[in-house]
This record gives structure tokens, C-alpha cells and sequence, in this order.
């Protein structure tokens, strides 16, 4: 074994009931190289690593660290062997500032010495170009300086070897060149970082080698230099792909949604939508970009009318709907999907089936007290085979299958109702790329056939190969409306941090 | 009103001080027991009955904080172990304290403390604290339990607020997976705190049997058990704020028999109902906080398993 190799992993099986997560994973990673694990969703990504850290053990296979075999029982161990993980889904405790999580789980005297540590964290934070305010708590932070806390966590502890799962998910692209700058800080003293993603450009940008994984099988290892994004796509897939979105061209468009002066406050009391106006017409899709949590929630809710507002109208066909119940915007033709981070909080009833699941929105056009399934039979059958709904049945729970066939199953009810209004919001959310295109596909069709589409999406580069006009949102204001024709990557990042407005 | 009322609100509130901290501690480390009362019974009788054993008011302690630390390793194994609903588990452990003491209490009724634990538990003036005018005889001029208590509620907010331990430990009741990846060990911060709280229950319910009453009744807790459960909730999982509450219940405890003494006519259920109805207003209007900090532990009642996808 060479001597500068920080981990290798060889062999490594986990299965979770019947789902096999990793198959005989084999995976290195040395000191000074940044390694990229590349992987659809589900591809066993996040399982590998969590194995590494000791959330989970796994059920066969080896791991060895500085060439040492090691047998986790508990994350404990790990940490102290220099081993750091910076979770997907940040491992923060939300009452606390930044200090009291780095110091978390660490030994040292009984009483907490706040000086001297704070001390220490600023040396560390200064040798790695971290900024960080050490007394803010974490529910006052970005998702950026969330993530600079939990870098700065890893550091704290001595970390050689770190793990950053899917770091960039969540930033826009100034923090993703920012955290980038930082990673490669790291590599230059000395330390093996590993980066999980599924985002080809990236690991073009940042890595030294990249292992590819597909459906819990490693497959293959390359130096990224030899290397290309065309190649990585078709190991990652398992078939070759196109990776273009065609946008569909559409004429005669009218204005359809009409948002004015819009301002929304959300359960916690904080200004949630903030004068927000903008217009949709048929036959367009319009993104809406923004970092999580900058109103998007709000802005679909109140359109659905789940929400109420404060100020403002929301004009369809020339009446305003706002203040209407759900059940009244439905029946007008404004239909929404929204894919929550945990996919079957809204929308869906995990535990029935397809079937009953579409009759939740239909059966109050029926008449009588009981329900009438027949024509509903039909709808699911067709539905599953327009969309291509792998399912063991349309009597099968939906919690029970894949979450990118629950998406068609949602997305597919919506659009089978011939909305005039279509509102999805993050409708590929832990797709993968062959199922996400299948959506990107259905949406173009709704476009061609004139309906106003409203996408909120988190991928930059598909809100700009999507839609006709972006509009982008930072902290409940819309910062701009610009034409994807025109616009730059760039210019959209500026916009939802906010600082500047396009004129 | 005059000081001697106050006073006796803070020995009444005592024993709910006691189980409000008790309750505080288990509840950082995210688990709600609901087995409070049936903790608190089984600390009166057992403290009361090795007292009138040994004659010994340390044993008699060291008896009921056994007691109480025993009821809660059940819970512990229980919901820590195995896995299982807080809740009914909590219930389980109330009426199966409310029976033992019932059965082990049985041919205690009527009895008295001895002399020498009465002797041990007479109020004891602080020098110069005493002297205070108003406040000193509220709360300087008491028996050693009490001033125990109050050590608990400072040893308690130091600890939680101070200590790297109390870090780790609210941060297991907030959110479990975030400790657990910080290298805390989970099961044994819950399983620690949970015993140290049910030995504080155990100590509040001796109190009412060795020094409040003090002699052995059916059911002696009565309902405090309960009313310390909805204070944890009034002091938001706060031990500096539980002291308020917990004299504050006290006082309505007590308010009763001044009234009595009055002579006002007031029907004597409904002055039973005080403490109760009081518990109500005060989670009405303890749930409406907006301070993060004053929230309950946000894992509290969520069994921890580390693999769970």
C-alpha cells in the first residue's frame, strides 16, 4: 500500500432491509488530493461515507485508515482518528451560536472557558480564510455560514481527512467559488477531502480524481484530468445521454397570472414575500431561483391559496383570486405540485394507493356520498403508462415506491387535470438524470400546449436551459426578472445574494 | 398578606421544586416521563419507611433517592433500550408507583416520624441571610431540605449552562443525530440524566412524607407529580425560572387554609381546584413563546436510532 493513502475502503456491503445501498464499494483517497465521489441519487454516495464517519457500520468489508485496519462503533472514534464530515443535512444545534456547536461532544475542562477556545477557533478560522461570527446562533445564519461553521467544526477537531456531502447544493455561485478556495486551502495543507456530488461541472472544477458510483456499486476510478464529462455522464447513467434541453418555442402568448405588490407573512411572523409583483403568461414557463428559504414556499402557498397575504392581488383572468379557498383555485385551473425536502409531505398520502390518491382532488366534482372509482381506474392506469410510472400496480401504496416515480405520480395527477396554471416546485428533487429530463420533457408539453408554468428549481443551469424568463427571489423580494436569452450564471447568483437590481 | 405566608408557600413548593428539576434534566436529554407521580410515591414511601427503620434521616434520603432513581432506570431502560413510547411508558410508571406505594404503605398509615428525623429536618436560621427583613424569614429561616433545593436549582443552572456536560446534554435533547455526529454518546447521556431526575423526583416526594406532612397517608404526592410536569413547561426547561413556579404553585397549595382562616366563605372544592386551574392558565400561557431558547427541546419525546433512514 502507498504511504501517502489517508483511507481505502475495500469491499464494503450495506444493506438496508431488502435495499442494497453499497455492493463491494471500493474507494481510496489520499493526502493533498481532492477526490470526488460521483453518483446519481441513490447511487450509494452518502451511505459510503456515513460509513466512514459511524453513523452507520457496514455489513461487510474493510476499512483502513493510515493503512491501520479500523472497526467503528460509534462517530466518536472517527473524529478522533482525524476523520471529519460535513453532512448534506447540516448537524447543527439551532439554540446554540457557532462557538458552543464547534466545542459539542469535545473533551476539555469541566467549565467552559470561552476566551481560550474562541481563541483557538479564530487561529484556525484566520489559517483557512473562514470568517465566521463566533457568538451568532445558528438560527440567525445563512446556509452558507452554516456551512462555514461546520468546516470550521471539522477543523477544530483536528481533521486530516475530510468528507463534504453534496456541499454545494445549497449556495449560490459566489459561496460555491468561496467554498471551493477554502477546499483547496486545505488540500495545499496537506489534508485528503473528499467531496460527494452528482454535479459533473464541479468535479471537473475541483477534483484530482473521482470515483464514479452507480446504483451501490463503485465503478470505476479516473485521474479527472484524463477524463470527460462526457464519459463520467455515460459510466454514471450506465447508457450514454443526451444532456441538452430543447425548449420549446410558443406563440400568442397572453398574460395569464398577474401577482401584485404581494406581501406575505409566514407563521414565524417575519416578512415572508415582500412586494412581490410579477406576471405569467400561457405558454411560458418561468423560473423562480433563489436560495432555499427565500420565500418560494410562501409565494406557492399564497397562489394556491394555502397562504394568506397581507397586501397585494393575485390577478388570474382578470379576477383576483386572492382570499379564494383552495378548492375555488382548483377549480379555476391553477394546479400545484410541490416537492417538499422529504417528497411525501404535501401533496401526496404516502400510506394509499395511486388510485386513491387522484381521487383526493377529484371526488368533489362527483355527486353523491360515495365514491365512484371507476373512471378514476382509468385515469391511473393512463397516467402510469404516460409517464412511465414504475410500480408494482395502481393499487400500491405510494410510500412503497421510488421517490422519483412518487414525483410522476403527483406531477402526473396535476397534469392530468389540463391546468391552465401550473405551479411545480422542485419537481426533480432527488431525481435521477434520466427521470429528471422525463419531467423536464412533460413540462415543455404543457408549455406547447399553453399553459403558464411556474418552476421553482435549485440547478442554476437548468432553470437557464428551461425556462424563458428567470425571476429570482432573495429574501422574500424579487431582486429580478431577467431573460434567460440574455442572462448569465452569474448575474442570477448576484441577484439572489442579493446585491445588486437589474433595472 | 404577611411573611409567614410566604414562607410557608416556599416549603409547600418544595417537593414540586424538586420534581420540576427532576423533570428538567430528563426532559434536556429529550425524554418525557411522565412518571413523575408514581416516582414521587415511590420516593414518600420508601423514604418514610427506611426512615422509621434506621431512625436515620440520611438513610431515609439516600432510601427515597434509590427509590425514585430506580422507577426512572425502568423508563430509561425502556425507552432508551428498547426503543419504546415515552408517553405510555411515563403512565406506566405513575400508576405502577402509585400502586407500590399504595402496597408497601399499607401498614404505615398512621404512622409518624420519628423524633430524631424531626429533629434532624427543624428549620435552621441562616446567620445574617435570616436577619434580612421580609425576605429573610421567606427564605432563610427553613429546614436543611429546603436550602438543598435551592443549592439544586444553582448547581443545576451551572451545570446546564456552564459546563461542557450540560452543553452535550441539551444538545442530545435538542437534536440527537447532531450530538451523536459530534462523538457524544447518546444512550449513556439519556440514561444518566434520566436516573439523576428520577432521583430528584424520589427526594420531593420523601419531603412531603418525612417533613411536610410528616407521617405516612395514602396517596401523599397527590396530583404534585402532575402539576411539576406542566411547571417544567412554565419555567420553559429553565431551573432558575422552575424556582418561581414551583413557589408559586406552593403558595396556591396553601392558599386554602388562609383563607379559611379568614373566615371568607368560599366552597372548600373550589379552593381545591386552585393549583390545578392555575396549571392550566400557566400552560396557556406558557405555550406562546417566540424566543427560541424558551422552546421545548425540539427531540424531546423522539426515540434516538442511529442507522434509521
Amino acid at each position: 500500500m502507498q504511504a501517502d493513502i489517508a483511507v481505502e475502503m475495500r469491499n464494503i456491503s450495506k444493506n438496508f432491509g431488502s435495499i442494497k445501498a453499497n455492493e463491494n464499494m471500493n474507494f481510496n483517497v489520499r493526502y493533498g488530493e481532492v477526490h470526488a465521489l460521483l453518483g446519481e441519487n441513490g447511487a450509494g454516495k452518502s451511505t459510503l461515507m456515513n460509513m466512514l464517519s459511524g453513523i452507520y457500520s457496514p455489513d461487510s468489508g474493510s476499512i483502513f485508515v493510515h493503512g491501520k485496519e479500523v472497526r467503528f462503533m460509534s462517530p466518536k472514534e472517527p473524529i478522533q482518528m482525524g476523520i471529519g464530515m460535513i453532512h448534506q443535512h447540516f448537524k447543527l444545534i439551532d439554540i446554540y451560536t457557532a462557538l458552543e456547536n464547534i466545542i459539542l461532544g469535545e473533551k476539555g475542562s469541566f467549565f467552559i472557558n470561552k476566551q481560550e477556545i474562541s481563541k483557538e477557533i479564530k487561529g484556525i478560522s484566520d489559517q483557512f480564510g473562514l470568517g465566521i461570527q463566533q457568538n451568532k446562533k445558528v438560527y440567525d445564519m445563512s446556509v452558507g455560514e452554516k456551512q462555514t461553521l461546520e468546516i470550521i467544526k471539522v477543523l477544530f477537531r483536528g481533521a486530516k481527512i475530510l468528507i463534504l456531502d453534496e456541499p454545494t447544493a445549497v449556495l449560490t455561485p459566489q459561496e460555491i467559488k468561496k467554498l471551493f478556495e477554502i477546499v483547496n486551502n486545505m488540500k495545499a495543507a496537506g489534508c485528503a477531502v473528499i467531496i460527494i456530488t452528482h454535479k459533473l461541472n464541479e468535479v471537473m472544477e475541483i477534483s484530482d480524481r473521482v470515483t464514479v458510483l452507480r446504483k451501490g456499486q463503485s465503478i470505476m476510478t479516473y485521474e479527472t484530468s484524463q477524463t470527460t464529462m462526457k464519459e463520467l455522464t455515460e459510466k454514471m447513467v450506465g447508457k450514454s445521454i443526451d444532456l441538452s434541453i430543447k425548449r420549446a418555442e410558443t406563440k400568442g402568448n397572453v398574460e395569464i397570472l398577474k401577482v401584485d405588490h404581494l406581501t406575505v407573512v409566514n407563521k414565524e411572523k417575519i416578512n415572508a414575500l415582500k412586494d412581490v409583483s410579477f406576471n405569467l403568461k400561457s405558454g411560458e414557463i418561468l423560473g423562480v431561483a433563489g436560495i432555499a428559504g427565500s420565500g418560494q414556499k410562501e409565494l406557492c402557498e399564497t397562489i394556491a391559496g394555502l397562504c394568506t397575504a397581507q397586501k397585494g392581488k393575485i390577478i388570474f383572468q382578470g379576477d383576483n383570486i386572492l382570499g379564494k379557498s383552495p378548492r375555488a383555485i382548483i377549480r379555476l385551473g391553477i394546479r400545484m405540485g410541490f416537492i417538499p425536502e422529504d417528497r411525501l409531505g404535501m401533496g401526496l398520502v404516502a400510506s394509499m394507493d395511486i388510485v386513491h390518491n387522484i381521487i383526493l382532488k377529484d371526488y368533489q366534482g362527483q355527486k353523491g356520498i360515495f365514491l365512484k372509482r371507476k373512471h378514476i381506474i382509468k385515469k391511473a392506469e393512463n397516467i402510469v403508462k404516460r409517464l412511465d410510472i414504475n410500480t408494482p400496480g395502481i393499487y400500491h401504496p405510494v410510500r412503497k415506491l421510488s421517490g422519483g416515480n412518487i414525483q410522476k405520480v403527483l406531477l402526473g395527477r396535476e397534469i392530468d387535470s389540463n391546468p391552465k396554471v401550473l405551479i411545480t416546485a422542485y419537481p426533480v428533487r432527488g431525481l435521477d438524470i434520466g427521470a429528471s429530463f422525463k419531467i423536464y420533457d412533460l413540462l415543455n408539453e404543457q408549455k406547447r400546449n399553453g399553459v403558464g408554468v411556474l418552476f421553482i428549481g435549485e440547478d442554476l443551469d437548468i432553470l437557464i436551459d428551461l425556462c424563458d424568463r428567470i425571476m429570482v427571489l432573495c429574501d422574500g423580494s424579487v431582486t429580478g426578472i431577467v431573460n434567460t436569452k440574455e442572462a448569465s450564471k452569474e448575474d442570477i447568483g448576484l441577484l439572489m445574494a442579493g446585491e445588486y437590481k437589474v433595472q | 398578606m404577611d411573611a409567614s405566608f410566604f414562607a410557608a408557600a416556599v416549603v409547600a413548593g418544595t417537593p414540586l421544586l424538586f420534581a420540576t428539576l427532576g423533570e428538567i434534566i430528563t426532559e434536556k436529554a429529550g425524554n418525557l416521563n411522565l412518571g413523575v407521580e408514581g416516582m414521587m410515591l415511590m420516593g414518600a414511601v420508601i423514604g418514610f419507611f427506611v426512615g422509621l427503620m434506621t431512625n436515620s434521616p440520611i438513610l431515609a434520603l439516600f432510601g427515597a433517592a434509590i427509590a425514585g432513581g430506580m422507577g426512572a432506570s425502568i423508563f430509561a431502560f425502556l425507552t432508551v433500550s428498547l426503543r419504546a413510547n415515552q408517553v405510555v411508558s411515563g403512565l406506566a410508571l405513575t400508576i405502577f408507583g402509585a400502586g407500590f406505594s399504595s402496597f408497601m404503605g399499607n401498614k404505615l398509615i398512621g404512622q409518624v416520624v420519628p423524633v430524631n428525623i424531626k429533629d434532624f429536618f427543624k428549620p435552621v436560621h441562616i446567620p445574617l441571610l435570616s436577619d434580612i427583613p421580609f425576605l429573610g424569614q421567606i427564605f432563610f429561616q427553613h429546614d436543611v431540605f429546603v436550602y438543598f433545593g435551592f443549592i439544586s436549582v444553582i448547581a443545576l443552572g451551572f451545570y446546564l449552562y456552564s459546563t461542557r456536560k450540560g452543553l452535550n446534554l441539551r444538545a442530545v435533547g435538542e437534536n440527537a443525530a447532531a450530538a451523536d455526529a459530534s462523538g457524544i454518546n447518546i444512550g449513556l447521556y439519556k440514561y444518566i440524566h434520566i436516573v439523576l431526575g428520577g432521583i430528584l423526583c424520589g427526594l420531593g416526594g420523601a419531603y412531603l412524607s418525612l417533613v411536610y406532612i410528616p407521617a405516612w397517608q395514602d396517596n401523599v404526592v397527590a396530583g404534585r407529580g402532575w402539576i411539576a410536569v406542566a411547571l417544567v413547561i412554565f419555567a420553559s426547561w429553565n431551573p432558575y425560572k422552575a424556582i418561581f413556579g414551583a413557589f408559586l404553585f406552593g403558595g396556591m397549595d396553601i392558599i386554602g387554609f388562609r383563607i379559611q382562616r379568614l373566615d371568607i366563605h368560599i366552597s372548600q372544592y373550589l379552593i381545591d381546584m386552585l393549583p390545578y386551574v392555575a396549571t392550566i392558565v400557566a400552560l396557556i400561557l406558557g405555550t406562546n413563546k417566540n424566543r427560541k431558547e424558551n422552546h421545548p427541546p425540539k427531540d424531546l419525546g423522539v426515540p434516538y436510532f442511529r442507522e434509521e433512514r
